[in-house]
């Protein structure tokens, strides 16, 4: 049991890091390397970690499969979403310019909404399909 | 380099190791070379994909792919020397499409000149953001980018509807079992 | 730095061809599907390092703008490898769902047992 605790207590202190490390990478994806895709990467592998070392039942109550299913399609939805504003507002699909009236601010706008929307798709879909492989068990 | 060469190296391991669970460590292994390499090659955004798609999420799906099912790959059936002919034609075809390709590393090479430019001049200004690769990504290719964002909700989709119903016992006829919703 | 610069350049491509080739020798030789898929992924990420060994410029920067720096390595192919890991990553848990499937369904996962199975029926 002692090298038990050890990791419990290690994964414990080390996870809300993980996650705090996903979101910078997330929002300064505009000034460094980073953006989306790894953002949601590092943000499932955090709840891959806290499932194999608590058990599948305490990562399920953590994050649901009914709210990481809806992850989802809402990311699409978003990044679509933001495409369809953008042709109301007189553009057309995705042209981020026409969002509000500076052009190159609307830009900056227009590619935060849309990494967003590919991060909760990406995260919502790697946990998703954890869940789903773990819980096929024998 | 140095790298390349452990790659190389890696790679005759996963061709030849039997035990399913090695290889997926090795592929492990091999995915944070890959990363390595790519820093290397001036690809930041790239290596840290990498890193973490290639050495986190791919190696766990691997993992808990070998727990359903069995973890040692039995021995060969046929003979593997049609496959290595296969292999060394297509090694040689490569090589010699390789010969004409320009000098590593050159600033003159025509990749550099044509849209690249344009992208590196007007990013700044244009959308404010100093990671080129992300307003590429998200502002000048950004179709590109929703497509691959459909991409990945049709493997989660997929791999939902294959996975999520109740594991039904083997069926000797040839049924299709129902899955439960 | 001549004769440097030319090892370089020959070895990245000799060491792309090799794993090139011997991922598709996994697919191709290899019976066991896991093993095939494994394969699979090791052939794509060969081509990642097909694409982005050429946009290397020696002497250049990563292609994030800051102050001082006015040569910047290429990022048009990193953006397309951006997208092909990740259509990679989605190919092989797509991959891997339908083996776990076919094992449930058939009781094996390799290749000619599945064949000779199919030949009996």
């Amino acid at each position: 049991m002692k090298l038990d605790l050890i990791l419990r207590v290690t994964t414990k202190l080390l996870l809300p890091f993980i996650l705090m490390f996903a979101l910078y990478v997330q929002f300064h994806g505009d000034f460094g390397p980073g953006g989306g895709f790894q953002a949601g990467a590092i943000t499932a592998a955090m709840i891959f970690l806290y499932s194999i070392t608590y058990g599948l039942a305490a990562a399920q109550k953590a994050v649901p499969p009914g709210i990481a299913q809806k992850m989802i399609p809402l990311g699409v939805l978003i990044y679509a979403g933001v495409g369809v504003v953008a042709m109301f507002k007189g553009g057309q699909f995705l042209n981020y310019s026409v969002l509000t009236d500076d052009a190159p601010h609307a830009q900056a706008l227009g590619i935060l909404l849309v990494e967003s929307g590919v991060f909760i798709t990406v995260a919502g879909t790697f946990i998703s399909i954890f869940y789903a492989f773990a819980g096929r068990g024998r | 380099m140095v790298l390349l060469t452990l790659m190389a190296a890696i790679t005759i391991g996963i061709v030849r190791i039997r035990n399913l669970f090695g290889v997926v460590v090795l592929s492990s292994i091999y995915s944070f070379l890959m990363a390595s390499v790519l820093i290397v090659l001036d690809a930041v955004d790239v290596a840290m994909t990498e890193a973490a798609i290639g050495a986190g999420i791919s190696t766990v799906l691997m993992l808990g792919a070998l727990y359903l099912t069995k973890t040692n790959e039995s021995d060969p059936v046929y003979s593997p020397i049609p496959a290595l002919l296969i292999a060394f034609a297509t090694a040689g075809f490569l090589a010699f499409g390789t010969v004409d390709l320009p000098p590593f590393g050159n600033p003159a090479n025509p990749i550099h000149h044509h849209v690249a430019n344009y992208y590196i001049e007007n990013s700044i200004q244009q959308t404010t953001i100093e990671n080129i690769v992300t307003s590429v990504l998200a502002s000048y290719r950004g179709f590109d980018t929703l497509g691959e964002t459909a991409v990945v909700f049709t493997a989660g989709i997929g791999v939902l509807l294959l996975l999520r119903g109740r594991r039904k016992p083997k069926i000797v006829k040839d049924q299709e079992p129902q899955n439960e919703a | 730095m001549e004769i440097s610069r030319e090892i370089i350049a020959n070895y990245n491509n000799w060491v792309t061809i090799f794993l090139m080739v011997s991922g598709l020798y996994i697919v191709v030789a290899r019976g066991n599907m896991v093993k095939k898929l494994v394969g699979l992924s090791l052939f794509q990420t060969s081509v990642y390092l097909l694409y982005i060994s050429p946009g290397k410029i020696i002497g250049g920067t990563p292609p994030i703008i800051a102050e001082g720096f006015t040569v910047y390595s290429n990022p048009l192919p990193h953006v397309l490898m951006l997208t092909a890991i990740v259509v990679g990553v989605a190919t092989l848990s797509l991959g891997l769902a339908l083996t776990v499937r076919i094992n449930e369904q058939f009781g094996t996962i390799e290749e000619d047992e599945i064949f000779a199975r199919g030949e009996d029926q």
